[in-house]
Parts: C-alpha cells; sequence; structure tokens
C-alpha cells in the first residue's frame, strides 16, 4: 500500500461524523483537521476539550464512548510545544478517532477529561509527570511514576537522555 | 510513586481506620505493586495503589534509538506477552512506511501470538491461583508453559526476551520440526486445560473465594478504561482480534468468551475459555500456513538474508547502511492497538521524517486496568484486595515502563 498524502482540508473530511456532529455544535471549537494513514485527527481549541469529549461519548448516532489513551508529544523549540493527544475508541461503531489539543510553552493547561471519563485519571497524571503539563479540575494530580520529589519533566525534549547528572 | 513522602497518602480521617501499606514487595501484589489501604477492622474503606518503582523511561529511551533497536526494548515492556509487545510496535512501524507485509510472516505472527498470550495466560493462572490459596495449578500450569518457552526459544533463540518480529517481516525463518513440536503441543494442550479446570472450576473452596467477590459492572469497566478479559468478564462483548482484525486475524474462527457478573470468577472463566480458543487459532494457523518469504520486500528497510550479504556486494551495502544509519520513516503519526493477554495495548509512534522515532508511547493494558481495583474492593475484606488484584492480572512492567 503506496502513502498518500495527508488532507489536511476541512471541507474534504466534512463528512465524517464526529466533525459533522462538533462543527454543528460549534464550528469554533475545531480548529483543524488531519486525514493520514487511515486515521483522523481533530484539533480542538483548548477551551472546549472537556465540552467536546462529552460530546462525543453521548452522540446517539455514533458515540465514541471509550477512552483509549492520552499522551502529549512535546515539539520544543517550535510554539506552540505541546501537543495532549487523546485517542478516543468506539466501542458500537469499531472506529478511532484521535483529538489534539496545542498548549504554548508559557502555559502549558488544559481542561481535565477526568468528570467525562474517570479513567482519564492515570492518563493525565502520567502526562504530568512526565511533560509537566497542568489539568485543572483533576481531582489527584500528582506524579505518577516518578518519586515526589524529582526535578524536571523527563520526557521533554529538552531534558538529556542520560538525566541531569 | 509517593515512597519519598514519610506520611501515608491517604490521611485517616476516622478515630476506628488504620491505614495498612502492602507491597511493594508483597508476594501476591505480582511484581512491586504498592497498595496503600485504610481499613476499618479487616474491611477496607479506601484503597489506593502505588506505582512507579519499575520505571525506566523506556518512552525516552526510544526517543534515542533507531526503529529497529526499539524492537529489543518492546520485550521488556511487557515481559509475558514479549511477541505481542514486538507484534504492537512493528505494525505502528509498517503503517507508517506503508509496508506490504507477506502472508507467511502474519500467519506465523498470529500463531506466535496465540502461543504467547497461551503463555501468559499460564503464568496468570498460576499465580493467581497461588495468592488464593490453591497451590497446585501453579506447578501445572508451569509445566506446560516450559513447552511454549521452548518453543519460542525454538524459533526465536529466546526463551522470554524474543524479539522474534521485525519491521517488515520476521527475523528468520522457523526451524525445521518447529511446526511439529506446534502441533504436538496444540495436541496435548486442551486435556491440561481439563485438569486445571477439574482443579479449579468446580471446586467449592474456589468458588467462595471467586464468586461474587470483587465485582465491577459494565458500565464502570468502561468508563475507567478497562479492556480484555477484565471489560469482557463484566459482559462488554469486544475483542480487538475480531472487532478491528490487524495482521490477518479476519482469516481466522474463534469465539471470544464474554462473562455476565463482573466477578473475580467471570475473568477466570474468560481467560480460562481464551486459552481453548487460542489453542484453536494456533492450530487453524498451522493447517492454513501458506508458503513464500518471511520478509517484506523493501531492501531499504528489511535486513537482507545473511548468504545474500555475504556474497552480494549490494545487500551488503544495504546491511551497513540499516545497521549504521537506520532507515527514515516518513513524517506522520500512528496509534496501533492489539490485544493482548490483557487488553487493548497500543502504540503510539510519531515519525518527523528521521531515522529514529520523535516520541513512541505505549498504551498500557494494565495502567487502565489497575484504576478498577478501588472500585472493586472498597467495603470488601482485605483478603478480597489479593483476589481482585490477581484477577485483573497485572504486570508492573507494563504499568510502569
Amino acid at each position: 500500500m503506496a502513502l498518500s498524502p495527508p488532507i489536511t482540508d476541512l471541507e474534504q473530511l466534512k463528512s465524517h461524523p464526529a466533525l459533522v456532529r462538533l462543527l454543528e455544535w460549534n464550528a469554533k471549537a475545531v480548529t483543524g483537521v488531519k486525514f493520514d494513514r487511515e486515521e483522523m485527527t481533530i484539533y480542538v481549541e483548548r477551551g472546549s476539550i472537556r465540552e467536546v469529549c462529552a460530546l462525543l461519548r453521548d452522540d446517539t448516532q455514533f458515540p465514541f464512548n471509550f477512552l483509549s489513551d492520552i499522551t502529549c508529544v512535546d515539539w520544543y523549540p517550535n510554539e506552540p510545544r505541546f501537543e495532549v493527544v487523546y485517542h478516543l475508541l468506539s466501542i458500537p461503531k469499531k472506529d478511532r478517532l484521535r483529538l489534539k489539543v496545542r498548549l504554548e510553552a508559557a502555559s502549558p493547561v488544559v481542561e481535565s477529561v477526568t468528570s467525562v471519563w474517570p479513567g482519564a485519571n492515570y492518563f493525565e497524571r502520567e502526562v504530568f509527570d512526565l511533560f509537566g503539563v497542568r489539568f485543572t479540575g483533576h481531582p489527584y494530580l500528582r506524579r505518577l511514576l516518578m518519586p515526589e520529589d524529582w526535578e524536571g519533566n523527563p520526557l521533554r525534549k529538552d531534558y538529556p537522555v542520560e538525566g541531569y547528572r | 510513586m509517593a515512597h519519598m513522602t514519610p506520611t501515608p497518602v491517604i490521611d485517616g480521617v476516622q478515630d476506628k481506620t488504620m491505614i495498612l501499606n502492602m507491597g511493594p514487595q508483597h508476594p501476591s501484589t505480582h511484581g512491586v505493586l504498592r497498595v496503600i489501604l485504610e481499613i476499618d477492622g479487616e474491611n477496607v474503606v479506601r484503597i489506593m495503589p502505588d506505582i512507579g518503582y519499575l520505571h525506566t523511561g523506556i518512552e525516552k529511551t526510544c526517543e534515542a534509538k533507531f526503529y529497529q533497536q526499539v524492537v529489543p526494548l518492546t520485550d521488556r515492556i511487557d515481559y509475558l506477552c514479549p511477541l505481542t509487545n514486538n507484534l504492537c510496535y512493528v505494525l505502528a512501524v509498517e503503517k507508517l512506511l506503508g509496508l506490504e507485509i507477506p502472508p507467511k510472516a502474519q500467519w506465523m505472527r498470529v500463531l506466535l501470538n496465540e502461543l504467547t498470550r497461551i503463555n501468559s495466560h499460564l503464568v496468570w493462572l498460576g499465580t493467581h491461583a497461588l495468592d488464593i490459596g490453591a497451590m497446585t495449578v501453579f506447578l501445572y500450569c508451569f509445566r506446560e508453559r516450559e513447552d511454549v518457552l521452548r518453543i519460542f526459544e525454538m524459533v526465536s533463540g529466546q526463551r522470554m526476551m524474543t524479539s522474534y518480529f521485525r519491521i517488515g517481516g520476521l527475523t528468520v525463518e522457523p526451524p525445521l520440526g518447529f511446526f511439529d513440536r506446534v502441533r504436538d503441543f496444540a495436541s496435548r494442550f486442551p486435556s491440561k486445560v481439563d485438569e486445571y479446570e477439574n482443579l479449579l472450576t468446580g471446586n467449592p473452596i474456589w468458588g467462595m473465594r471467586t464468586k461474587g467477590v470483587a465485582r465491577i459492572s459494565a458500565e464502570h469497566a468502561l468508563s475507567l478504561g478497562a479492556t480484555g478479559p477484565t471489560l469482557r468478564g463484566s459482559g462488554v462483548d469486544f475483542d480487538l482480534r475480531r472487532d478491528m482484525p490487524y495482521t490477518g486475524y479476519e482469516n481466522f474462527k474463534f469465539n471470544v468468551p464474554v462473562g455476565k457478573e463482573g466477578d473475580v470468577f467471570d475473568r477466570y472463566m474468560c481467560r480460562v475459555l481464551e486459552l481453548r480458543e487460542s489453542i484453536g487459532i494456533v492450530r487453524q494457523a498451522l493447517d492454513g500456513m501458506p508458503e513464500g518469504p518471511i520478509k517484506a520486500d523493501a531492501p531499504k528497510v528489511v535486513l537482507p538474508d545473511r548468504e545474500k550479504m555475504k556474497t552480494q556486494m549490494e545487500a551488503l551495502i544495504y546491511h551497513f547502511k540499516i545497521i549504521t544509519e537506520g532507515f527514515s520513516v516518513p513524517a506522520g503519526e500512528v496509534y496501533q492497538a492489539v490485544e493482548s493477554p490483557r487488553g487493548e495495548m497500543g502504540y503510539y509512534v510519531v515519525s518527523d521524517g528521521t531515522a529514529k522515532p520523535y516520541r513512541v508511547h505505549m498504551r498500557a493494558a494494565c495502567l487502565a486496568n489497575l484504576q478498577t481495583i478501588p472500585k472493586m474492593c472498597e467495603g470488601r475484606l482485605i483478603a478480597d484486595v489479593v483476589a481482585a488484584i490477581g484477577s485483573i492480572d497485572i504486570v508492573l512492567g507494563e504499568i510502569d515502563r
């Protein structure tokens, strides 16, 4: 299978059920789309991620009712530096969707989705621990994997692979 | 990880409760899980898992390696099912590259993946039964596990850290006599599962320790992110192998066992039935094994055969290039999920167009499954905590990475 270039044009992807629902709700919440290697990505404006998740979960036609994963990518030194990545799964429709929120290095803060999926708890703690992205409204935002008194966030790109000596 | 804090993380609010620390060196926590319990007599009021004792920074290490050098690292994530991890990673990178994998390699992957599932479930069954007090099953299970490990050793040279799947196919051809050995194992194994079931399924003591214990509803399991037998035990009929097939699983016929009650016993039954289904898939793979190459036709990505490398100049150059410079992968990102013995194991690989992955993230099934523990255990006895931890089949290597 040869690779075709990614589609980033909103007009061409308008028929995707999740996108239809989001555009209907609030077109300003969607800041971009990408369809690459059979995977759909929607870039969401940072203030509305929790509402977008709740909306997609409760959709009757095409519910993305399961949160697979939350992680983060550090694009240092580019801005916006952080991309928080949400992988949603639709168990009834057997489809996946990726949501992304872009965050500036100056304020890596995004709203927590633990109120939508309690299972986001550990995933968000892990991102907080390893990237230093804060989640507002999280019930227990503390380090998950590293010791409590660890300095720095190991998965940031400006953190050396061998650690600070 | 909260081990630096001298005081317990949960504050005992009521006067009559006390804090009990279990782990990280406790035999029934399957590794280095630490559980902080707030108890009232023998009843659990609150429970908080504390993890991170096995964190080795594999995700960070991956960013400093070539794509092909990450494969051995994936073995060490979930050390009970190394081949499943290998598979998930290579599938993700192959999707990034847009590689077509020959059918024989795909069928071999399915075959070995199911043997890995059997291997992992056997360790789980043995240790889980041991936790609850059934000693004999452990010895029985490890007897068959030894056979599976010998098969792995035969095909890859390693018992546990196999690294047998490579980007673009398999490492080497399976050796002579390999299929006979697997067939022999497949013919013997169902009667062994009967033996385990004779010891446990109808056993009244086993029933008392597992039925109705650590129950979780389908709704809670879904919202907490549980997958695999932990989710299916609660009655959600979802299996990635059947519902979102990868590496040729659509060619195989198998049932997905689903429980009803969501208790320890149903999760146990799901896994035991999966053992039987897996051996059925192994048989189908043996019967339908196609002939042909085991590596994709992509000389810039796949290492050449040893023989060619020694005789042909071009093959030698490719070999040298791949080893010293790696191969570049077109920019993009991929999330690939497979059904590991514990649930949805996902690899999220981001490429920036160079020979090293920009970011590799593993979605650990156990990390999400572990979050169901408080729901299962609160209000129950301490002894049930041990049964609950065993029933979600945790591997700390995968949780902490």
